[in-house]
């Protein structure tokens, strides 16, 4: 795999990242891809791949003990504040507060990335408005269904219009058309923000065409590319039959 | 959901805040958060008023005649026993606030939602102190409330001296905070806290200055007063007991800083992703 080169062309540039908790095994291996600006790139892999992980390396809540991170060309560990604010995220797990109103939600995740008051009321607003949740930003998020707290998050990621969107298997406990509106919407957003888009999951329906792909199995990059290079790679007819290839030839 | 075209992200960039602004807003909104939480658990606020109210109305009116309190700085003449627990019952509040503000930082990290905070581009230590710093002030709000129902019945303190009292209960709260945040850092399940903080909360109570003077404790034993001497506790009660008459402890203030420095340092130790309590424990997963 030929050595990632940082730099404004690429949104996330992850290089020679290994991990592992404790002394057990390794849950993440000489990891190295890129995501370049304005693309989609799904990191795909089953379960245990080391998918969360890394997503938890690259949103620096871990920090890898080899290899480096850059996002935006900002190296996370030497400018962790400037790469940390080029980057929104959305947990695998709701990390809404349900006690507080969405506008309540959205104020403090605002604060938290220095936005004045004007200006986040009007960011909040907008992207409420885009979401299709406007109606409902005075309501409590434990009254919410599953797909609009996403929406939510996906609205909070947003705020501080980031050049990255970090997703974690979004779509996870949603029920297909929810499933099929977040996936719709994140795919707009990169085509008409440029918006540079890291979406893990296990999923292969949420991929879409012209996707770049990076397929993770056992803690190490199994396949990087579009999906066309990726079929090629495993000589598969369909990107299902190469995302099991790759990803059963990863067990041990 | 409809789509519209993104505002010019040149824009963007020329309207954030720069210098300490976004510093500020930041404190400003996980104090907000904080203070909105602890209006949603109203039972939380009576739960922490009762429990001093119970000793000053209960124990101390039994204790009153038991336990006679000589003249010592900084009371200048006798008092009643109710006069002398008062500050050992704010340093009891913010006791309990301090533990149960690190309590709701191990449900965050359980839920989730101190994910968000730790997410965010200003540094890991100063994101910490905000939420210490929120936690305190919502302690030293129902510290207030309790001083002002202990004026209600007579328990009085000079009037400046609720003012001067304001900066040792901010110290004495982020000291205890921070201990609770550190251990919080080193403690994996909700449930665990719960045995931590008995043998944490108690011990540090009833081995301080908060009920008994020192020197009474000497007489039962050297040991006991030399354990509760270096409590840091006990520098918290009486760093508020002098500041409640306008007066500064240095050997307390002294104490107190330098226990908080202490406590800050092992639980940013604790934070840190490189070595703490995310990396070991496997909670960002």
């Amino acid at each position: 795999m030929s050595s990632p080169q940082p730099g404004p062309q690429n949104a996330l540039v992850i290089e020679g990242v290994s991990f592992a908790y404790g002394r057990g095994r390794r849950a993440l291996d000489d990891v190295s891809f890129r995501v370049p600006a304005g693309s989609f790139t799904a990191l795909l892999g089953p379960n245990g791949a080391g998918k969360t992980t890394l997503m938890s390396l690259v949103t620096r809540l871990f920090h890898s003990r080899g290899g480096s991170i850059a996002v935006n060309g900002f190296d996370l560990r030497r400018a962790s504040r400037a790469a940390l604010a080029a980057m929104g995220v959305v947990f695998q797990r709701l990390t809404l507060d349900l006690d507080l109103s969405v506008q309540q939600n959205l104020r403090y995740a605002a604060s938290l990335q220095g936005l004045g008051r004007a200006r986040a009321e009007r960011r909040i607003g907008e992207e409420l408005e885009r979401l299709g949740v406007a109606d409902r930003r005075r309501a409590l998020v434990r009254t919410l269904s599953g797909g609009l707290r996403r929406r939510v998050e996906l609205a909070r990621a947003l705020l501080h219009e980031p050049r990255l969107l970090i997703l974690d298997e979004p779509t996870v406990g949603l029920d297909i058309d929810s499933r099929r509106a977040i996936v719709e919407h994140v795919h707009h957003l990169c085509q008409e923000r440029g918006l540079a888009v890291l979406w893990t999951t296990h999923l292969i329906d949420e991929v879409w065409p012209g996707d770049q792909l990076v397929i993770l199995g056992d803690g190490r990059v199994r396949a990087v590319g579009p999906i066309a290079a990726v079929m090629a790679q495993t000589g598969c007819g369909d990107l299902a039959g190469a995302y099991k290839q790759l990803t059963t030839a990863a067990k041990p | 959901m409809s789509l519209s075209l993104p505002t010019a992200r040149a824009d963007a960039l020329a309207e954030r805040p720069s210098g300490v602004q976004p510093w500020l807003l930041c404190l400003r909104g996980i104090c907000w958060r904080e203070f909105l939480r602890f209006l949603l658990q109203r039972g939380r606020f009576f739960a922490a008023l009762v429990r001093p109210l119970v000793w000053l109305m209960i124990f101390a009116a039994g204790f009153r005649s038991v336990l006679g309190v000589s003249i010592q700085p900084p009371y200048e003449t006798y008092i009643l026993y109710e006069v002398y627990i008062m500050p050992g019952l704010c340093g009891m509040i913010l006791l309990f606030s301090g533990m149960q503000g690190s309590l709701s930082m191990v449900y965050d990290q359980e839920m989730g939602s101190m994910r968000v905070l730790l997410v965010s581009p200003l540094p890991r230590w100063y994101l910490l102190i905000c939420k210490l710093i929120a936690i305190v002030l919502v302690a030293c709000l129902q510290v207030y409330v309790f001083l002002g129902i202990g004026w209600l019945f007579g328990i009085r303190a000079p009037v400046i001296g609720y003012v001067t009292v304001f900066p040792a209960l901010m110290l004495a709260g982020l000291m205890l905070s921070a201990l609770g945040l550190l251990l919080s850092s080193f403690i994996r399940q909700l449930e665990n806290f719960a045995g931590v903080m008995n043998f944490i909360i108690f011990p540090m109570f009833f081995a301080s200055s908060a009920l008994y003077p020192l020197w009474r404790m000497r007489e039962s034993s050297v040991l006991l007063y030399q354990v509760s001497s270096a409590n840091p506790f006990t520098h918290a009660v009486e760093l508020i007991r002098f500041a409640l008459y306008g007066q500064v402890e240095p050997m307390a203030l002294a104490y107190t800083c330098l226990w908080t420095a202490g406590f800050l340092i092992v639980a940013m130790y604790g934070y840190n992703p490189a070595r703490g309590f995310m990396a070991r424990t496997g909670k960002g997963t």
